[in-house]
């Protein structure tokens, strides 16, 4: 601040009060019609206020789901999408981490085509190639499996550049040492390189983990078999079958709990993730 | 100063051309590792980056009959009918309008609530988490809060805007539609070009604006003086990486509440490809928007890297 004047903090209280208010609402909708009663809804408008039913809501989702809707309960459909979640994160680091440490350490011919077929995956989302990448998996029989969710998305051009970045910056001094030293290069990269770049891995796990928990199209394509379905994709299957008989408080529930994992994530490792975001955009 | 010393950071790199791809002055010096490390990432990019993008270039240019007994070389044929089909060049119109309304909304309302946050001393980091949370939640989630609150016979906001004499109906109006769909992207995107920005505000020097003040520049004088061309970088970066989210990584929220209508209102590229694709089963053409859409991220990734890096590191 440069300068007192009153009015003007006012306004920018007011501002982000405001802000903060619209960012929040859809949110706060969601919750009050998680609370009601299927019949809450019949009369008009949603209700403003929480109703008694949160807990048996709830309940209901985790432990039964939405018989008519042909998901399974959200429980399992959360527990699926944290194996998904948890295998793109660790996968995707654990490839990148290696393939930043050979581009950087080590000198061989191709080095230069290898790092371009890496930076091409930054032009290719899943997306835009959807058709053929899933007849590739198909073909491979990865179809109703957590390896089909998680392999075809875990190669990352940004992750391997994050970690070209950290290693690049660590003094040669530390790679002469530990050489004099009689250290191999996988015993210079477990004892040295990793664990100097412990909060970098521990910010792209919090932007990855994210990256996998909501992740839409791609587990609604490959996953025909209800025991493998996310939440993610499995609220869309379920708002579907709501069209005839709506069953909103049960759908909104669902919503509920699939964003609090990730929204607990962000919020209780704010830190990490501010870094991560900034990080992976340099 | 006396005694400071001259610039201790060597600033040779500015003069020496920089190596292609930098790498350490110390290496190791095996031959087989190198590839061995490498390997779980090449192959995973090979099988299900580089051969299915291969395919859909190859598919571009083929025909299925309608039985898909037979395909035939066609050239250039399915760009062609792409260019003078009418759906098609509704969904780029549709995809310009997308794009460019859910970038300067969401910037707008960001850089506000960046500028904002920027006056505070105390509050800033409350503020900053109750303003971040909305990055976590997932597009297609968010499509479906949405959808909830303007829905027609239930929902919050066509009961407001009925009270002030408008008629919501996304399921009928294209514009409502439309304006639906920005909202929720726009909603979901805010949180991070709000932390960009503020970033990006901190770094300004104080100095610069205590500066202008004493020359007597007012706050608003201050900001398009000085504020806003500094933080220019920030918001052409911001700018490219909205416009490749609006485009591509929307998806979700367009399936979870219009699936492209009414009467392809919302159809944008991205959706397009994947319901001629899999829904439509036309596969030559879902190809070459494929192709398409791959010339297009690839020019806005160059851009991204070429132009913002340079302008960012000035």
């Amino acid at each position: 601040m440069i300068e007192n004047r009153p009015y003007l903090n006012a306004l920018a209280h007011l501002t982000l009060i405001l802000g903060v208010c619209v960012v929040a609402l859809p949110v706060w909708i969601a919750f009050v019609a998680s609370t009601h009663g299927a019949t809450d809804f019949m009369s008009g408008t949603i209700p403003m206020w929480p109703g008694p039913h949160l807990v048996e809501n709830y309940s209901q989702m985790l432990g039964g789901g939405l018989s008519t809707s042909g998901t399974p309960p959200v429980g399992t459909m959360m527990l699926n999408s944290l194996i998904m979640a948890l295998c793109i994160a660790i996968g995707k680091i654990a490839i990148s981490v290696l393939s930043a440490f050979a581009v950087v350490y080590f000198r061989f011919p191709l080095r230069g085509l290898a790092f371009w077929c890496i930076f091409i995956t930054l032009m290719l989302p899943v997306e835009v190639r959807i058709v053929p990448t899933f007849q590739v998996v198909a073909d491979l029989g990865m179809l109703n499996s957590y390896a089909g969710l998680s392999i075809p998305l875990i190669a990352s051009a940004t992750a391997t550049f994050l970690f070209r970045q950290v290693f690049l910056t660590i003094p040669d001094e530390l790679t002469e040492a530990a050489r004099i030293d009689g250290a191999g290069p996988m015993k210079f990269f477990r004892d040295i390189l990793l664990p100097l770049s412990r909060t970098n891995i521990a910010a792209l796990f919090v932007i990855l983990f994210i990256y996998g928990w909501n992740q839409y199209l791609w587990p609604l394509l490959i996953t025909t078999s209800s025991d493998y379905y996310t939440i993610v994709a499995g609220i869309k299957r379920m708002a579907d079958a709501v069209d005839g008989l709506p069953q909103w408080h049960l759908v909104m529930a669902t919503a509920m709990l699939a964003m609090i994992p990730p929204v607990i994530v962000v919020i209780g490792m704010q830190r990490l993730f501010v870094k991560g975001l900034v990080e992976t955009e340099k | 100063m006396a005694g400071a010393a001259p610039d201790a950071r060597p600033r040779a790199h500015f003069h020496d051309p920089k190596p292609r791809y930098p790498m350490k002055r110390t290496i190791f010096n095996n031959q087989l590792l190198p590839w061995l490390l490498l390997a779980p990432q090449l192959i995973i990019t090979f099988v299900f980056f580089l051969w299915p993008a291969a395919q859909a270039v190859r598919q571009s240019f083929l025909r299925e009959d309608a039985f898909g007994t037979r395909t035939t070389f066609v050239g250039l044929d399915n760009f062609i009918r792409l260019w003078n089909s009418p759906e098609y060049l509704n969904s780029l119109q549709v995809t310009a309008v997308f794009a460019i309304s859910v970038t300067a909304l969401s910037m707008g309302v960001s850089l506000l609530l960046a500028i904002a946050v920027d006056r505070m001393i105390r509050s800033t980091r409350a503020y900053t988490t109750l303003l971040v949370w909305p990055y976590a939640v997932a597009p297609a989630v968010a499509g479906i809060l949405w959808w909830f609150i303007f829905n027609p016979t239930i929902g919050i906001m066509p009961y407001v805007l009925g009270q002030l004499g408008y008629d919501w109906n996304h399921i009928s109006n294209k514009g409502d539609a439309m304006t639906l769909v920005v909202i929720a992207s726009a909603w979901k995107q805010i949180s991070y070009n709000f932390l960009f920005f503020l970033a990006g505000l901190q770094a300004i020097p104080a100095s610069l604006r205590e500066a202008a003040a004493i020359d007597g520049a007012g706050p608003v004088r201050r900001f398009f003086d000085i504020t806003f061309p500094l933080l220019s970088p920030t918001t052409f970066f911001l700018l490219v990486v909205n416009i490749v989210y609006a485009m591509f990584d929307t998806f979700a929220v367009i399936d979870a509440t219009t699936e492209g209508g009414p009467a392809q209102a919302t159809n944008i590229l991205v959706y397009k490809v994947y319901f001629d694709g899999f829904v439509g089963q036309n596969l030559g053409s879902s190809a070459a928007q494929s192709v398409v859409l791959m010339v297009l991220v690839a020019a806005l990734t160059v851009i991204q890297f070429r132009y913002v890096e340079k302008k960012v590191a000035y």
